[in-house]
This record gives C-alpha cells, sequence and structure tokens, in this order.
C-alpha cells in the first residue's frame, strides 16, 4: 500500500520533471511508455542504449507467473546499481541491486501482466545509466493472479526458509538461492502485498558483498543466481516487508561436515 | 515491430471473418479402411486455424470409428464432411487420445455420439477444457467461433474391443499427459499413438513427466504394427518416429539436469547445445524454450537441495 501511494506520488510528479529533464533518447523498443519510465525510475538522469547491457527472456512468456530472466551487465566493467523493470506491468519495478563485490549480473524469475518490455538499467560510476532490453509477449495475468503457495497450508511454516548451493567456477563463485515467500503483489483484492523486500550478501561474519531490493513482481518462492567473488561460505540476510527475516548460512560442500537442514 | 505485426495479423484476421474458414481437411489412407488427415508441422497460429495435429478414422462394417476431434469446432465439422468424402457409413464411436485442446474442442460435432476417453482424461478435460478453449482462441482467434468444450462421455477401459470387423487394442500409458491412450487396430496393423510420439516435429511437455514418457515409447516399440500414425507429423512404417520422440526427450532431459547440477540459471539456457538432428525437428527453438519452463524448476530444485545450507535463528 505504501508502495502504492509512493508510485502515485511519483507518477504526479513525473510530467513536470519531464519538461525540465534532459530529453530521453529514442528507445529502440518503441515503446510508449519510455519516457514515463525514464522520468519515475531513473529520474530523468542520462541515459544510454548499449548492448553491453545484456537481457535475456523468452520471446513468449509461458508461463506468465515465471519468466526466467538473466541479466548481464559485466561487460561494463564496474556498475554502481543495477536496475531491472518490465515496462507494462501495473508495478514495473522488479529489482534494484548494488552489485558492490559481485559481478552486475543476475538470473531471477518475475511476473508479467501482459506483453511488455523487460529492461535493465545499469549506472556506472560516470552518473550514466546504460540501458538493455528485449520485448516479451504474454498472454497476461501474471500481477494479479493470487501465489500459488498461499492456497496450501505449510508455506508459512516455511517462510523465508531458504535452500541453496554454491558453486566453484574458474573466476568466481556462483550461488543459486530459493527463498520461500508468496510474494504477493497487493493487486489481488484481498491479499496485501507481502514480499521480500531486501537481501544482503556478506562473506561469514563480515564484508558486505552485495544488496538487494526486491519487489512485488518477483515470481513466488524467488529463485537468484548470483555470481560473487571466490569464497567458501557466505550469509544471506533479509526480511520482507512485514519484517519477517531471512538468514542463512551457505557454504561450499567440501568446507562443512555436511550439517543441511 | 512484434506488435506492429501482431495488429496487422489482427486487422488481416477481421477482414477475413466474412470468409468461410476452410481446413481444406483432405483424408490420406494409410491401410485398409483407414485415412489419416495430418497437421501442419507448426505452431497455434491465425494461419492454420488450429490444424496442427493428425486426426484419423478406420470405415469399419458397423459404422466409422474416429481417432481425436481436431482443435475447434469448425474442424470436427469439417472432419465429419470429409468422412463422408470417403464413405456413407456413419459415424458410430469417437476416441480421444488425451487432454490436450487441438485433440479434442473438435468433439461439438460429435455430441449426442459415444466419446471416449481413459478417466483421467475426462477428468483433465473438465478442469482445464475451458482453460485451453480461452487460450485457443486467443492463438487462432476466429476459427474458434462458436466452440466450447464437450467432455468425453464414456470412459475406455482398456483391452480389447471390436467393432465392425476391426479388433482394436486399448492402451491406457502416461508420459505425454498423465493419461494417454494408444489405439493399435490388429486388423489393420495401424497403430495411432496419440502425442506418445511426434514425428519431424518437436515434442511438447506441459503435462508431461519424462520418465514415464520413455516408459511408455519402450512399450510402443514392442507392438506389432505396420504403421505407426504419430500425434503430430507423418506417418510412417518403421519404429523412426519412436526412437526419434525418445532421442529428443532424453537429450532435453540429460540437458537440462547437467545444467541444473552446474548451477545454469535458466534464461541461460535459451541457446541449447543440441545435436544437429534434433535442432532440424520443426518449431524445436519454441519448443524447447517451453520445455525449459515446463521441467527445469524441478530439476533446478533437485539440484538445490544438494547445498550446504543452515538457518540462522
Ligand atoms: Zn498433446
Amino acid at each position: 500500500m505504501r508502495y502504492r501511494i509512493c508510485s502515485l506520488l511519483l507518477l504526479l510528479l513525473a510530467t513536470p520533471l519531464g519538461l525540465v529533464a534532459a530529453e530521453s533518447p529514442a528507445d529502440p523498443l518503441n515503446s510508449v511508455m519510455w519516457h514515463e519510465m525514464h522520468q519515475r525510475l531513473l529520474d530523468g538522469a542520462p541515459v544510454v542504449f548499449d548492448e553491453r547491457v545484456q537481457v535475456s527472456a523468452p520471446a513468449v512468456a509461458e508461463d506468465s507467473l515465471n519468466l526466467p530472466l538473466w541479466i548481464d551487465a559485466t561487460a561494463l566493467g564496474e556498475v554502481k546499481r543495477l536496475l531491472v523493470f518490465a515496462e507494462l506491468n501495473p508495478i514495473p519495478k522488479v529489482l534494484d541491486m548494488q552489485p558492490i563485490k559481485a559481478a552486475p549480473r543476475i538470473g531471477l524469475r518475475i511476473k508479467v501482466q501482459q506483453a511488455t518490455p523487460v529492461r535493465a538499467a545499469a549506472l556506472t560510476a560516470d552518473g550514466v545509466w546504460h540501458l538493455g532490453g528485449v520485448l516479451v509477449d504474454a498472454a497476461g495475468g501474471g500481477c494479479t493472479a493470487p501465489s500459488i503457495g498461499s492456497g496450501s497450508s505449510d508455506w508459512a511454516d516455511r517462510l523465508g526458509e531458504v535452500t541453496a548451493r554454491l558453486w566453484s567456477r574458474e573466476h568466481h563463485s556462483r550461488l543459486r538461492a530459493s527463498i520461500v515467500h508468496p510474494m504477493d503483489t497487493g493487486l489481488v483484492a484481498g491479499i496485501p502485498a507481502f514480499y521480500l523486500e531486501q537481501l544482503e550478501i556478506r562473506e561469514s561474519g563480515g564484508d558486505l558483498i552485495s544488496r538487494l531490493s526486491l519487489f512485488e513482481p518477483i515470481a513466488e518462492n524467488p529463485v537468484l543466481t548470483l555470481d560473487l567473488p571466490k569464497l567458501k561460505q557466505l550469509t544471506m540476510d533479509g526480511r520482507d516487508n512485514n519484517g519477517n527475516p531471512v538468514a542463512a548460512q551457505i557454504s561450499l560442500e567440501s568446507q562443512t561436515g555436511g550439517s543441511r537442514q | 515491430m512484434r506488435s506492429l505485426v501482431f495488429i496487422a495479423v489482427m486487422l488481416l484476421a477481421g477482414l477475413c471473418q466474412a470468409v468461410e474458414r476452410d481446413y481444406k481437411l483432405k483424408p490420406q489412407q494409410v491401410a485398409d479402411n483407414t485415412y489419416v488427415l495430418i497437421g501442419h508441422d507448426e505452431h497455434f497460429s491465425f494461419a492454420n486455424g488450429g490444424n496442427i495435429v493428425n486426426t484419423g478414422f478406420i470405415v469399419t462394417e458397423a459404422g466409422v470409428v474416429v481417432i481425436d476431434s481436431g482443435p475447434s469446432r469448425l474442424y470436427g465439422e469439417q472432419l465429419i464432411a470429409a468422412i463422408a468424402q470417403v464413405t456413407d457409413k456413419p459415424v458410430v464411436k469417437l476416441f480421444i487420445t488425451h487432454m490436450h485442446p487441438d485433440h479434442f474442442l473438435g468433439n461439438q460435432a460429435f455430441e449426442g455420439l459415444p466419446i471416449a476417453a481413459l478417466e483421467k482424461t475426462q477428468d483433465g478435460i473438465r478442469l482445464m477444457g475451458e482453460t485451453f478453449n480461452d487460450n485457443l482462441y486467443r492463438l487462432v482467434g476466429s476459427w474458434m467461433k462458436g466452440t466450447r468444450v464437450v467432455a468425453p462421455n464414456l470412459q475406455v477401459e482398456p483391452g480389447l474391443e471390436e467393432i465392425g470387423g476391426h479388433r482394436l487394442q486399448l492402451i491406457a500409458m502416461q508420459g505425454h499427459t498423465g493419461a494417454d491412450l494408444a489405439i493399435l487396430d490388429q486388423t489393420s496393423g495401424v497403430l495411432f499413438a496419440g502425442d506418445l510420439v511426434f514425428y519431424g516435429r518437436t515434442p511438447t511437455t506441459p503435462h508431461a513427466n519424462l520418465d514415464n514418457w520413455q516408459s511408455a515409447l519402450q512399450q510402443l516399440q514392442k507392438l506389432d504394427f505396420k504403421v505407426l500414425v504419430p500425434g503430430h507429423g507423418v506417418p510412417v512404417t518403421s519404429e523412426v518416429a519412436i526412437s526419434q520422440t525418445s532421442s529428443y526427450l532424453s537429450w532435453l532431459q540429460q540437458y537440462l539436469k547437467k545444467q541444473a547440477d552446474s548451477g545454469a540459471a535458466m534464461a541461460e539456457l535459451l541457446q541449447p547445445d543440441a545435436p544437429q538432428n534434433l535442432r532440424e525437428l520443426a518449431v524445436f527453438k519454441d519448443e524447447y524454450t517451453r520445455s525449459l519452463s515446463h521441467l527445469y524448476p524441478a530439476l533446478e530444485a533437485e539440484a538445490l537441495a544438494d547445498g550446504t545450507v543452515e538457518q540462522q535463528p
């Protein structure tokens, strides 16, 4: 609810701001919403459409509740923020990532309400947003369908539970983590918005590796894929918009005696 | 660009609305008294009206036995008209091989006749039929005009059934869906395999269990048939269609499992490393991408379950 009021305010502000901010460059995806998104999500800051920001997604969403995305901005070098949005969703913003020590790339699945551009915007140190994106066709209904888990009984006990695995790769560690959460958008009558909001990944008991802000359109029971510096153990901490915590320690298999829950 | 094409297609579809839609169904004889109507090796589209499927019929002394009714009321009606070009005998029974919409949405044209299917197929159609119907309207447009779901009214008992001199072996299987009916006409040697077998076209997996599907294919391979009619693709006289279906499914299973075990994200796999002979199957890219959505989440959950995690208090 709070989010919806905020976005409404932003929407009202967007038009006058648009008159003073830099002109948005022509959109290669020809989206009618691009100029508004530029103002609303990127504050009208300087942008370039840049092929070094890759968004991979199927051309057609087979399941509008679970559209897989692979976002990769590593070709840009250092990236300060990585923003993902689905332009024609009732709630466009999907993810706001500060890569910090992680590679600026991420895999995730999202809900889409209809055919929409899906974009990633990567902010470099010079204050320029680099944009990549694709058009995805969808039968629709992904945002206004209730989550599947909220109908079943056991998700409440497992809320925030993390299933994850670390892989050691040549130059990095790959983390894949799945978190039990209904990720309700608040767009279904009678079901308030209930979603994971914040995740932080740290070296065990230490330095921050990456910080993620998540939003309602991320698919139920989010599955995230990240590439981190080489490490053997990490912690993942976070919370949802109702303050329920997520807290897990994830290790390379070889590292521990295999205490697994 | 896509949306422009879409609008153009919609306009065109609108202009053609007045024109009588014609699937141009042509029965092709595959054995004595046995005919097949072969669909396009494509996806559902405004151009093909959903005719991407094979249907068939057997002219027996007691009347005509039909296998699958096609994607729409119109198809069902035109199927009956096509049968009338071949024989004066009336249709006496319709078998539905499984719950997918391109195989049963023509049922309306056969209303009042015995329409037989496996129990789980009947349940599936009752549960999902309307959703399938809506989806097909979206995909093929006005070809679907007036189509509504008619669920099969008769449960198939697996075993032998003799109709007008043809001994039909009704075989209950699963794998493509939770209930797949194969029909071997022991009199003619024609095996109607339904969607357990595809030929020249990439198999679809929205309700598939690949292990069960492979066992079903092994069972089919042992049957004594002269002609095999796949659910999609041209009829064949050898095991080639069975082995092609099997090799695609085993590649798919192994490839996705290997990727899940090595930590690949789903959307990293949109350009799969597949053998050339499988890439050449019709609509490979589209069906592979759909299958990725259907099958990867379970494989990935298995792979993640092998990770080492401690939930912190
Ligand atoms: Zn099928």
